[in-house]
């Protein structure tokens, strides 16, 4: 019971964070932001990665797991690439050659 | 221990790369940083015991350590090979893809945590399962609906059918009850399971269901709201397995999901309920209907030429035409012509032009032009009666006067960038059809208004070449 308190006590301070973090974006990073956040909520990744170290429980919750490891893993490489991609566009005039 | 501690290291390094994603200048080192933070977990995970113990497995089969790594390399292959590839103009159906598939792992890692213990011993992370199911599920359709409207795989236009507010309402009630029949203590494996099975069906048609009334227009919207969900939903993955960092990184992501979907409802001036509710491309426009207006006066490119080679100050509103014509890199050849011509170049974007938040700043910048020239809505609108000439690129709601003046109109009350302030405007148009949202514009009706149809792109490069002839 204590445990779970507490993880909500993470969650909750969390969405303090996120919401103080992200007022101060301004507009013209927005999608860069949401393209570099979709990449963050990749993070699923290392649930994936733990259920399928330790699965034990036959073919179809392997298969699964072997699943959210690959779909994860895109979302996370892609994601961040992508991101990157975008960013190293917005340049100012003067470093422009 | 050491493991916790890599975690905390991993979840800081999200903030600061956050954190610095707020300025133009830092925002490239920002997305680096956070992406050590994902090795730095990943890494983590494949050092915890009872994860590295599965290395020992003697069949190769049933190496779950082995299984990993081919995955890993093949979902990152194919993450690579994909954002190397795509155009940017493909740019919002990809993002909007990627997040399905974020959605996608989080339902996976449920549905095999639910298979590890079908009975639900622990009643926290039962829950968590219910959950990360139901969001996640509707994350996923719900992307993969958004990405196949971007990408006009299917019309891009809101799609209504009878009864769809009843219908989605029932769906998300019976999948709540299947989450709390599912998570009561006692009850026999074999209803759990079809609970769960249910549950996972009910919730994938409630994201098709949900985002097939949202038209293109408020495509920005939705974006962010799925944004949002798989943030949401590797959230609650992470209770599941008791998880720090995937609860503190999906957190963050799901509370900047929900500001971005805010600032752009704000821009819109609908609620969410609306939005989602309301089917908003559908509903078709009483304005246009009082009394015979003045008819759109046309122009040529010879003729604009001479106007514009005359003007002192040129504002570009930029809108999803822009990006459908791909017309990024004649504009910013325009621009650099109307520059050395003696002009005065700025861009004006409203906050929801285009499919997703902030869409057309990475057009322009992908086109190299400097950002300094992109001007938000707030910026612009006060100079807007000292400009020349406003070219109006593929923009039309948020350009529309009725925003202001139509009480009858669906947009009344969107803010919009006055264009029709300025002295002269051009509106490059392919046809004489109505916009996206089949609302009909009065500026194009008014005085100092100037169509120009036809291809934006092809309209644009001459104009460049009459420059050049000169």
């Amino acid at each position: 019971m204590e445990n779970i308190v507490f993880l909500i006590f993470i969650f909750v301070i969390a969405a303090f964070l996120g919401v103080e973090l992200i007022s101060k974006v301004p507009s013209q990073l927005h999608t860069p932001l949401m393209s570099g956040t979709n990449a963050i909520s990749g993070i699923t990744i290392v649930g994936a990665l733990a259920v399928c170290a330790v699965q034990a429980t036959g073919t179809l919750g392997m298969i699964l797991s072997f699943l959210a490891v690959i779909f994860a893993a895109i979302n996370v490489v892609g994601g961040y690439l992508i991101t990157d991609r975008m960013l190293r566009m917005f340049r100012k005039k003067e470093d422009r050659k | 221990m050491l493991i916790n501690l890599a975690y905390i290291v991993a979840c800081v390094l999200f903030i600061i790369g956050i954190k610095r994603l707020n300025k133009v200048k830092t925002a490239r080192q920002g997305n680096f940083i956070s992406s050590l933070g994902m090795l730095i977990a990943v890494v983590a995970v494949l050092c915890e015991k009872d994860v590295a113990a599965s290395w020992n497995t003697s069949d190769w089969m049933q190496n779950g350590y082995l299984w990993c790594f081919i995955s890993i390399v093949i979902g990152s292959a194919v993450g690579v090979i994909w954002a190397k590839r795509v155009k940017m103009t493909g740019m919002p159906e990809l993002v909007a893809l990627f997040n399905g598939f974020g959605g996608l792992a989080s339902l996976l890692v449920a549905l095999s945590e639910f298979l590890k213990d079908p009975e639900g011993s622990d009643l926290v992370s039962a829950v968590s399962i219910g959950l990360t199911i139901l969001i996640g599920a509707i994350t996923f359709t719900g992307s993969v609906l958004a990405w196949a409207k971007l990408a006009e795989k299917i019309t891009g236009r809101a799609i209504l059918f009878k009864g769809q507010k009843p219908i989605n309402l029932l769906l998300i009630l019976v999948s709540l009850s299947a989450i709390v029949i599912y998570v009561i203590p006692g009850i026999d494996v074999y209803v759990k399971t079809v609970m769960v099975i249910t549950l996972t069906a009910l919730a994938l048609i409630l994201g098709f269901t949900a985002v097939l009334p949202i038209g293109g227009g408020d495509m920005p919207v939705v974006i962010s709201l799925l944004n949002s969900f798989s943030g949401l939903a590797a959230s609650m993955a992470g209770f599941i397995i008791s998880n720090t960092v995937l609860i503190v990184a999906g957190c963050l992501v799901g509370a900047s999901g929900v500001v971005l979907t805010l600032i752009m409802c704000k821009a819109m001036n609908r609620s969410i309920s609306n939005l989602l509710f309301s089917g908003f491309g559908a509903s078709e426009s009483s304005s246009g209907k009082k009394g015979p207006q003045a008819e759109p006066k046309a122009i040529s490119v010879e003729d604009a030429y001479l106007i514009l080679e005359a003007a002192q100050s040129v504002v570009f509103i930029p809108g999803y035409g822009m990006a459908v014509a791909q017309a990024q890199h004649v504009v910013k050849e325009l621009a650099s012509k109307l520059e050395q011509n003696g002009a005065e170049v700025s861009f004006a974007i409203h906050p929801v032009a285009g499919r997703m938040p902030g869409h057309m700043n990475v057009l322009l910048a992908e086109a190299d032009i400097p950002y300094e020239q992109l001007k938000t809505m707030e910026e612009t609108n006060p100079i807007m009666p000292a400009q020349d000439v406003a070219i109006v690129i593929g923009a039309n709601d948020v350009v529309n006067p009725a925003a202001e003046t139509e009480p009858s109109s669906p947009i009344y009350g969107m803010p919009i960038i006055k264009a029709y302030e300025a002295k002269t405007v051009f509106v490059l148009k392919r046809g004489k059809g109505k916009g996206f949202s089949g609302i009909e514009n009065e500026l194009f009706h008014m005085g100092n208004t100037l169509m120009i149809y036809g291809d934006a792109k092809a309209t644009i490069s001459s104009l460049t070449g009459e420059f050049n002839t000169d």
